[in-house]
């Protein structure tokens, strides 16, 4: 199980939180339907560190973006995000 | 290579055992095939070993990084089934189902395939309404299906919590009585073997690490045991295509997550059949030697590292403890984890690839062992001759693009809610 620094609320256990998708899987509104359908129906899905949209559900409740480490699972880095800041 | 025989046995008996010879050579690679494939499961030996038997293509290789069957094929929990509600996926998997049933005399391998019944519960009204469907799908396509009421479910298994007061309440079934489950490393060193004779090389200890190319187009691959040309090249790598895909530039609609199962200690016969459910995602059977075998849900976050998480199995045991209660007396004596390739609308991709003479056979989520057949011999026909087979032509890439998902549960392209 992940130790997960909120940068809300510090340490916590994995299970108050849950992944939501990548952030390479947003999709921009207005922006190209291919583009979009990328968004929608790809993933890089590398074996190294991707970026990761998680929210802290059972916790502070915020949408957090986490950079992870696929095959070690170390977290790289945590940020905390509003809407205005997704890319 | 001679063949196994209950004759052979009994002529062991007389030389000490001593004429058993390894079940497959140990070759060096080729520097040059004409089919290459990528991934020694299940996947990838039957694709070589039905390139060799139907299309007598032989000059094969299938690299493997690591042991064959040493991926999912030796992980999952060996459900083999039919039951699908859409017609793409149903057929392919009876197409499969029927291999399966004469699997062991065409390898002359014991894959001790079990048809003990596949049996799903319903746990409600709109549970029953929705097996009645499925299995009404199915039997219009003339496949084994049927609707159980609550007594013949209590009858087939007896240790079922049939109480109003159940914690999930038992209102029927649906079985399919050809289901059932085979032994999983049986089936990679039946077609590894049969493969082998074929003049199959299989190369195990063999990662590719990145593609030859000639101008748009795949003309080999590199391997930690050196650069390797190939006419065609097959990925069949299961939780890996991901990243394999993408060493050709290729953005796969996969992401990898992590699925996990576990087995009790050997217990006298107290499980029939395989037992699933439409509502919860909780699977139990037992092993021949006795084990209680049990899934969930996968961990729902990308993973390549192998090993799940206690809470995901915890929920898996409550689920089963409170089909079957007499569960809770067991002791657990292992936990495990594959990695899955979680396709984006629940169903396989085996085909072309924009990338000439690469072809991709990957995204089988959680349920790919029962296609393990099916999957070989459509891939191998869409390597020998470079267009798909009928039962393996909906499952194209390119579908995500058109619109044409074929999407089991009806949830949209969400690989974490399968
Ligand atoms: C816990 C669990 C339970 C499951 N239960 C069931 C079930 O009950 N019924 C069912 O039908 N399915 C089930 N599945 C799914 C099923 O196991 C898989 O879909 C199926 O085995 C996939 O077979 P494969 O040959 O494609 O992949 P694998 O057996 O994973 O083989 C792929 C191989 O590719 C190799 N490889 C990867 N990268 C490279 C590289 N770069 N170079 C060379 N080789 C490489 C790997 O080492 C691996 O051996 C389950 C899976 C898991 C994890």
């Amino acid at each position: 199980m992940l130790l997960i620094p909120c940068p809300h609320c510090g340490p916590r256990a994995q299970t108050e939180f849950s992944y939501e998708r990548t952030v390479d899987s947003v999709v921009q509104p207005g922006g190209d339907p291919t583009e979009a359908m990328e968004h929608l129906f790809t993933r890089a899905n590398p074996r190294g560190p991707d970026e990761e949209i998680w929210r802290h559900t059972y916790g502070c409740r915020a949408w957090l973006i986490m950079t992870r480490h696929r095959a070690t699972h170390a977290i790289e880095a945590m940020r905390a995000v509003g809407p205005e800041a997704l890319p | 290579m001679s063949r196994y025989s209950a004759l052979g046995l009994l002529r062991g008996v007389f030389n000490g055992q001593s004429h058993w010879q390894p079940a497959w050579r140990d070759p060096e690679p080729k520097p040059n095939y004409d089919v290459i494939i990528i991934g020694g499961g299940g996947h990838g030996l039957a694709t070589a070993y039905y390139l060799a038997s139907v299309h007598g293509i032989r000059n094969v290789a299938v690299l493997e990084k690591g042991w064959i069957g040493g991926g999912n094929t030796g992980r999952n929990t060996t459900l083999v089934r039919s039951n699908y509600r859409l017609p793409q996926l149903h057929n392919f998997f009876e197409f499969g189902l029927k291999m399966w049933e004469r699997l062991s005399d065409e390898l002359n391998y014991n894959i001790m395939f079990s048809p003990r019944g596949a049996l799903m519960l319903g746990h409600s009204d709109s549970d029953m309404v929705r097996l009645a469907e499925r299995g009404d799908a199915m039997r219009v396509n003339d496949i084994d299906a049927e609707l159980l009421s609550r007594d013949q479910v209590a009858k087939l298994e007896p240790l079922l919590d049939m109480s109003r007061e159940a914690r999930f309440p038992i209102e029927g079934g649906l079985i399919q009585r050809r289901g059932g489950t085979a032994r999983h490393d049986a089936v990679a060193w039946g077609y590894a073997r049969a493969a082998d004779q074929l003049g199959v090389d299989i190369i195990q200890k063999c990662e590719v690490t990145g593609f030859l190319r000639q101008g748009d187009a795949v003309v080999g691959v590199e391997t930690t045991r050196g650069a390797i040309g190939a006419g065609r090249v097959g990925i069949c790598v299961a939780g890996h295509s991901g990243h394999v895909a993408a060493m050709a530039g290729l953005k796969l609609p996969v992401e990898s997550q992590t699925l996990q199962a576990l087995v009790t200690e050997g217990v006298k016969p107290m499980i029939n059949g395989v037992i699933m459910s439409q509502s919860l995602h909780c699977y139990i059977s037992q092993s021949d030697k006795g084990g209680i075998v049990m899934g969930g849900d996968p961990d729902n976050w990308p993973s390549y590292a192998q090993r799940g998480q206690p809470m995901v199995t915890e929920g898996a045991i409550a689920q089963a403890i409170a089909l079957v209660p007499a569960l809770s007396r067991l002791r657990m004596l292992r936990t495990w984890a594959g990695v899955t390739d979680m396709s984006f609308d629940g169903s396989p991709i085996i085909g072309t690839t924009p990338v000439p003479n690469l072809f991709l056979n990957g995204g089988w989520c959680y349920g790919g062992f029962k296609a393990t057949p099916a999957s070989g011999w459509t891939y191998a026909h869409t390597l020998a001759t470079g267009t798909p087979h009928e039962l393996n032509a909906p499952f194209d890439l390119d579908r995500f693009r058109r619109g044409d998902t074929i999407d089991e549960n009806g949830v949209g392209p969400m690989p974490n809610h399968r």
